[in-house]
């Protein structure tokens, strides 16, 4: 339990960091934005408490507008990505439920199931994000195409990192 | 007021949610307006000094780069410095006597670099081609014997030093005329040794060395140096001298490049003797 919760820390320190003095740097020109800090979200336990989720979520978004000068336009896409994935949880969990030994990883959930739960989580964080960062739907379409490219350039990302990171943890069903 | 309260309760998640997303806009608002400053910055401590942190690091990365554009800079306001520019030396002028052949010709010319803890020493000057000097052109400056020419370019010469391994400069004791010849055997640059000095001579502890007419590069009577010791060598017919040089090899500035106008002329009817004396040799 404590192990957890320092790995989520550190994990939240580490992306926090990449995303700042990494990602930030990396050109991909203004539709494929990379905002990959929103895996800490997603790789939280299944079992964390929806209100601890939340909470995380805020304060993540917080310390990325403290670096972006975004004022709150991260700690708000955050909380409602927070928001979602309770919910999202519910919606796509397999017939038998999520136990504890489970993590929201591509290895243990398979393909389809994280590529369906990373990718709308992903495209409502960014899906806000943009439209705030804009702050109106006057340029909706290429706000909207920016949102969709983003989308995909982070999860691409993410995809790549899981499999970087977590081939180990893989076990035998 | 208990409906309400238990309305709340259940829904307490949602009602979280909407506080968090009521304050972010909160934030955000605050962040647009002019009148206030964001709460939220990148000039606070944390993020602040992190930035700092990582551009301090990438300074260290991209050092070479600013040395290269530093140094092309340097460069570029060092050639708009008054002292990059050299007055040019042309101060040759000719003089038509009928009674008097101009035979020395003077330029004054700079030391821009020199050695003198090598055992063959060279000097480089600024001045070349362009400016009149010629291969075995005389060194001197106003202390004495410095050395000759060795390669021109149009606007810069190397000069062997006199502090060099071949010796090529005759010498005489100023006082009675005897002839010598200067050599440098290495070691200390402020002295020389003239050797050949013929045994009559009445020398005393510092008796003028001067150069000698014998020589086709350098001006009679320019100062060499002070006599500082002579010997006999053992079974040697004449006098080694150990001599201080009157220039001061580390301190070189100013010299006069000395072209003589008779050098060719004296130079060609010597070769015919030194060919009739190959010829009898065969």
């Amino acid at each position: 339990m404590i192990i957890d919760v320092l790995k989520n820390i550190a994990r939240f320190l580490i992306l926090s960091l990449l995303q700042v003095l990494v990602i930030s740097h990396v050109p991909l020109g203004s539709h494929f934005v990379l905002l990959p800090y929103v895996l800490f979200i997603l790789m939280l336990p299944f079992e964390t408490p929806k209100i601890i989720v939340l909470f995380a979520s805020f304060v993540l978004g917080l310390t990325m507008d403290a670096f972006y000068d975004t004022g709150g336009m991260h700690a708000a896409a955050c909380v409602l990505m927070g928001f979602s994935r309770t919910h999202i949880l519910k919606l796509i969990s397999p017939r038998e439920g999520y136990d504890n030994v489970m993590k929201p990883t591509v290895q243990y959930m398979g393909k389809t199931w994280f590529s369906t739960y990373a990718l709308i989580l992903i495209f409502i964080h960014h899906f806000v994000f943009f439209y705030l960062e804009v702050f109106g739907f006057s340029e909706f379409f290429s706000t909207l195409l920016r949102a969709l490219g983003s989308t995909l350039a982070t999860f691409v990302f993410i995809y790549i990192v899981q499999f970087l990171f977590y081939r180990n943890d893989k076990i035998s069903i | 007021m208990r409906n309400l309260i238990s309305f709340i309760y259940r829904n307490h998640f949602f009602f979280l949610f909407l506080l968090l997303e009521v304050s972010c806009f909160v934030l955000i608002i605050q962040s647009r307006s002019y009148q206030s400053t964001s709460l939220l910055n990148s000039a606070n401590s944390v993020s602040g000094n992190l930035y700092a942190a990582v551009s301090n690091g990438r300074e260290y990365l991209l050092l070479k780069d600013a040395n290269l554009k530093l140094a092309d800079e340097n460069a570029r306001l060092r050639n708009q410095l008054k002292s990059s520019y050299d007055i040019l030396p042309q101060k040759v002028f000719t003089i038509n006597d009928t009674l008097y052949r101009k035979k020395y010709v003077y330029t004054q010319g700079k030391v821009i670099n020199s050695t003198t803890n090598r055992r063959s020493n060279y000097i480089t000057l600024n001045i070349g081609s362009d400016q009149g000097v010629e291969k075995d052109n005389a060194v001197i400056n106003t202390d004495g014997v410095i050395g000759w020419v060795k390669d021109v370019s149009p606007n810069f010469s190397t000069a062997y030093s006199i502090l060099h391994k071949d010796p090529k400069v005759p010498c005489k004791v100023k006082k009675d005329g005897s002839y010598g010849g200067l050599i440098w055997d290495g070691g200390d640059y402020r002295y020389a040794t003239v050797i050949d000095i013929p045994t009559h001579v009445r020398l005393i502890k510092g008796d003028t060395i001067v150069t000698s007419a014998l020589s086709d590069i350098f001006p009679e009577g320019v100062m060499v140096g002070f006599v500082e010791s002579f010997e006999r060598k053992q079974g040697d017919a004449f006098l080694t001298l150990k001599i201080k040089l009157n220039a001061d090899f580390k301190k070189l500035n100013y010299v006069y490049v000395v072209k003589n106008n008779s050098k060719l002329e004296q130079d060609s009817l010597e070769l015919i003797i030194t060919k009739e004396e190959e010829k009898k040799n065969k």
